[in-house]
């Protein structure tokens, strides 16, 4: 009795010590939000992949749109469709689409845009990440689209033999981990993406890629032409390891910072994919901003259910990991955040803030 | 390979018993006939545009009616009281894809119901998206297991549904969901689409269900389920604590309160419960399905009206009824691909009992 109390009461001051821990000394950072995207009546956004701002503050947001095709009585089954990408004023009007019926717009994850107003997005479901010039046109294409996809057969009954799907490839197709003698996760070298999440450049317009969510767990780094340099990273918990890389930043020293969601952490390397230090008490990170100007901030976004409606928050963090502030919490209504999938701050006060299960973009302002 | 064959062919039974049982004669007998008509052709759509399989139709206070249907793409059309197509409501949304009941709420938002992509979509009257609950299937999980023909799974998730069916609202605003073929459950809601409370499992058992496939609530927010499978109107309290089931007119394909959504006004409200001929069509089944109860509230028949067939009138599988006005039905049918306007004419049934 008196030993299940003593337990009870450990387990109490664990949980509640470890809450603190997370909690401590972060400050409430009081903000507004409006619900920032006006599309014509017969226009929709979906689940907000990415959203970004270019330097005239036009927006730019990759969405799920529509649905992802499957054909039949092909030889194969290809699929096709399921994500748009719109541009809108900086008022959030809605300007125009582009990059219509391309072949690699499937499952939207990411958006950003480059200092040169380069949009690009990344795309989860072709594992491609594909860069649009300012005139629209495609400029770059990272990674290609499976041809095909295997379609389940009819489930036996139970007790049948032979598990339905044994054979198929895992969560993510291509790339996969282990082969090679490599470690699990590490990927191949060049752009056999396997859901990457963003895309991100250093001051000499190289390219990181996040690699993501699938059976990769790394980093790769080209050139602006699109060259492969290298690559860092595998599945697990160690430095330079990872459960899921959701977001890059990079600051202007060229240190990249890399959200490792399932180990709750930010992992900081150097341009060459050296460890230099991790950092945590931001959660579960979703997505992730860097600030310019003198004293540049994170804004990490931490969602801890799938549903965006019981904890969330977003996190105001000093490039040496101190947390410093923050707001917003799970829900439907404004100023609440439904997976706040991606993050822009051009500047310290105002945060574009994309959801995928509110189909919108808040803006918001802190004060 | 025997063996895997003998699966096979339970399976098939164990399915194919599944849909018979699925259809049922009413139990109610020596039932008044209401005299009914329907207006004819009273729907309109310009040259081009169609309707497919109409699963949903609801009205607004002003009258408009929205019809939510499946033609090759899944789509929601808005007519004017006069039944003209006035235009098309969120074309290419994320969340549509198989489309399965429409209802307004009292401020004359539009909720799809989407048994495709598990989801509530809500929009204005002017057809912006206000709100969404439940989530569409991520597609990349599918790009490697695509989903086969599903079945009763039981998730009872807060914010997912498993084919959820059909919304409802009481005059806080509450949302109530039945949800579902993959779930046997009413789910209620708080305005902001936060979860309150989820009651329900496969069964059939009080508070169990075999497919909730029809909601509707009172002025006193008491909610009505269409437990189609078991044959049976359950009625749940706004706490959704059992109240009472109505066991007695068929399988519940669509119920319906008259009245609207609110605010609450003085008029009388009426339980509309349609005992529809199944979507297959089977001849058999057209024998002893198809008609339309009006009820009191407290389960007690006033009436019937209709049978199923393909003629203006006639019933091809009511899937959705609205009765804003109690004396003028729209009804949704999947087999005709078409809606309709029925008069009712209760006046005229006192007449003929007096004869």
């Amino acid at each position: 009795m008196s030993r299940t109390i003593t337990a009870t009461v450990a387990a109490a001051i664990i949980a509640v010590g470890g809450s603190l821990i997370a909690q401590a000394g972060v400050p409430e950072i009081s903000f507004s939000t409006v619900d920032l995207l006006k599309t014509p009546n017969d226009v929709y956004v979906g689940e907000i992949g990415g959203v970004g701002a270019n330097s005239k503050g036009q927006i730019f947001v990759y969405h799920r749109a529509g649905h992802p095709y499957a054909t039949l009585a092909d030889n194969r089954t290809f699929y096709r469709g399921g994500s748009r990408l719109f541009q809108f004023d900086a008022s959030g009007k809605y300007l125009r689409e582009f990059g219509q019926d391309v072949y690699g717009f499937n499952a939207a994850i990411g958006l950003r845009v480059d200092p040169q107003d380069n949009v690009w997005t990344i795309d989860e479901g072709a594992n491609q990440v594909v860069k649009f010039d300012t005139e629209g046109r495609v400029a770059l294409v990272l990674g290609r689209k499976p041809e095909t996809i295997s379609v389940r057969p009819v489930q036996p009954p139970a007790g049948a033999a032979g598990a339905a799907g044994a054979g198929a490839p895992g969560p993510g197709g291509p790339g996969g981990g282990g082969q090679g003698g490599r470690a699990p996760g590490a990927g191949t070298p060049g752009s056999s993406f396997s859901r990457p999440t963003d895309v991100a450049w250093d001051r000499d317009g190289n390219i990181y890629v996040a690699d993501g969510i699938g059976a990769n767990n790394r980093i790769a780094k080209f050139d602006k032409e699109g060259r492969f340099i290298a690559h860092w990273g595998s599945t697990g918990k160690g430095p330079g390891q990872f459960a899921g890389v959701k977001a890059l930043a990079i600051d202007a020293q060229g240190n990249v910072y890399a959200a490792d969601r399932g180990n709750k952490r930010i992992q900081v390397f150097a341009a060459d994919g050296t460890f230099k230090s991790e950092f945590g008490g931001i959660g579960t990170p979703i997505a992730m901003c860097i600030t310019r100007g003198a004293t540049p901030h994170l804004y990490v976004s931490h969602a801890g259910d799938e549903d965006g409606m019981e904890d969330a928050a977003i996190y105001k963090v000093q490039l040496d990991g101190k947390v410093v502030g923050k707001f917003g919490a799970a829900g439907k209504v404004l100023k609440e955040f439904g997976l706040a999938n991606s993050l822009d701050c051009r500047s310290d006060s105002e945060l574009l803030v994309g959801e995928r299960t509110n189909w919108r973009v808040q803006k918001v302002s802190l004060k | 390979m025997p063996r895997r064959l003998t699966y096979c062919l339970l399976a098939a039974l164990i399915l194919g018993s599944g849909a018979i049982a699925a259809q049922t004669k009413a139990t109610a007998t020596n039932v008044a006939t209401i005299p009914h008509e329907a207006v004819p052709n009273f729907f309109k759509n310009p040259p081009g545009i169609y309707t497919g399989e109409n699963m949903g139709i609801a009205t607004n206070s002003k009258g408009n009616i929205y019809i939510y249907h499946r033609a090759n793409e899944t789509r929601l059309f808005e007519y004017t009281p006069q039944g003209n197509f006035v235009r098309e409501i969120g074309r290419g949304n994320y969340g549509f894809s198989f489309a399965h009941s429409v209802r307004v709420d009292a401020q004359d938002n539009i909720w799809a119901v989407d048994e495709g992509t598990d989801m509530l979509v809500k929009f204005s009257p002017e057809g912006k998206i206000l709100m969404t609950i439940g989530r569409r299937e991520d597609p990349v999980a599918s790009l490697t297991n695509m989903p086969g023909t599903g079945r009763y799974h039981g998730r009872n998730e807060k914010y997912r549904f498993g084919r959820q069916t059909d919304v409802a609202f009481d005059q806080q605003g509450n949302i109530f969901v039945a949800d579902g073929y993959f779930d046997g459950r009413v789910v209620k809601y708080d305005k902001n689409g936060r979860f309150v409370k989820a009651v329900g499992t496969r069964g059939n058992a009080n508070l169990q269900f075999n497919t909730p496939h029809s909601i509707a609530t009172d002025y006193q927010g008491n909610v009505y389920v269409g437990d189609r499978g078991n044959a049976r109107v359950q009625v749940l309290d706004n706490d959704l604590n059992w109240k009472a089931n109505y066991p007695n007119v068929g399988n519940p394909w669509a119920v319906c309160v008259s009245g609207g959504p609110g605010p609450k006004n003085p008029g009388k409200q009426y339980l509309y419960v349609s005992n529809s001929w199944q979507d297959s069509a089977p001849a058999a089944g057209a024998e002893f399905t198809g008609e339309v109860y009006k009820m009191e509230l407290d389960g007690t028949i006033i009436g019937r009206f209709g049978r199923a067939g393909k003629a203006a009138g006639e019933f091809a599988t009511i899937h959705q009824m609205d009765c804003r006005d109690p004396d003028v039905i729209y009804t949704a049918e999947i087999n005709n691909w078409r809606s309709q306007k029925i008069l009712l004419k209760p006046q005229a049934m006192k007449t003929t009992s007096q004869h």
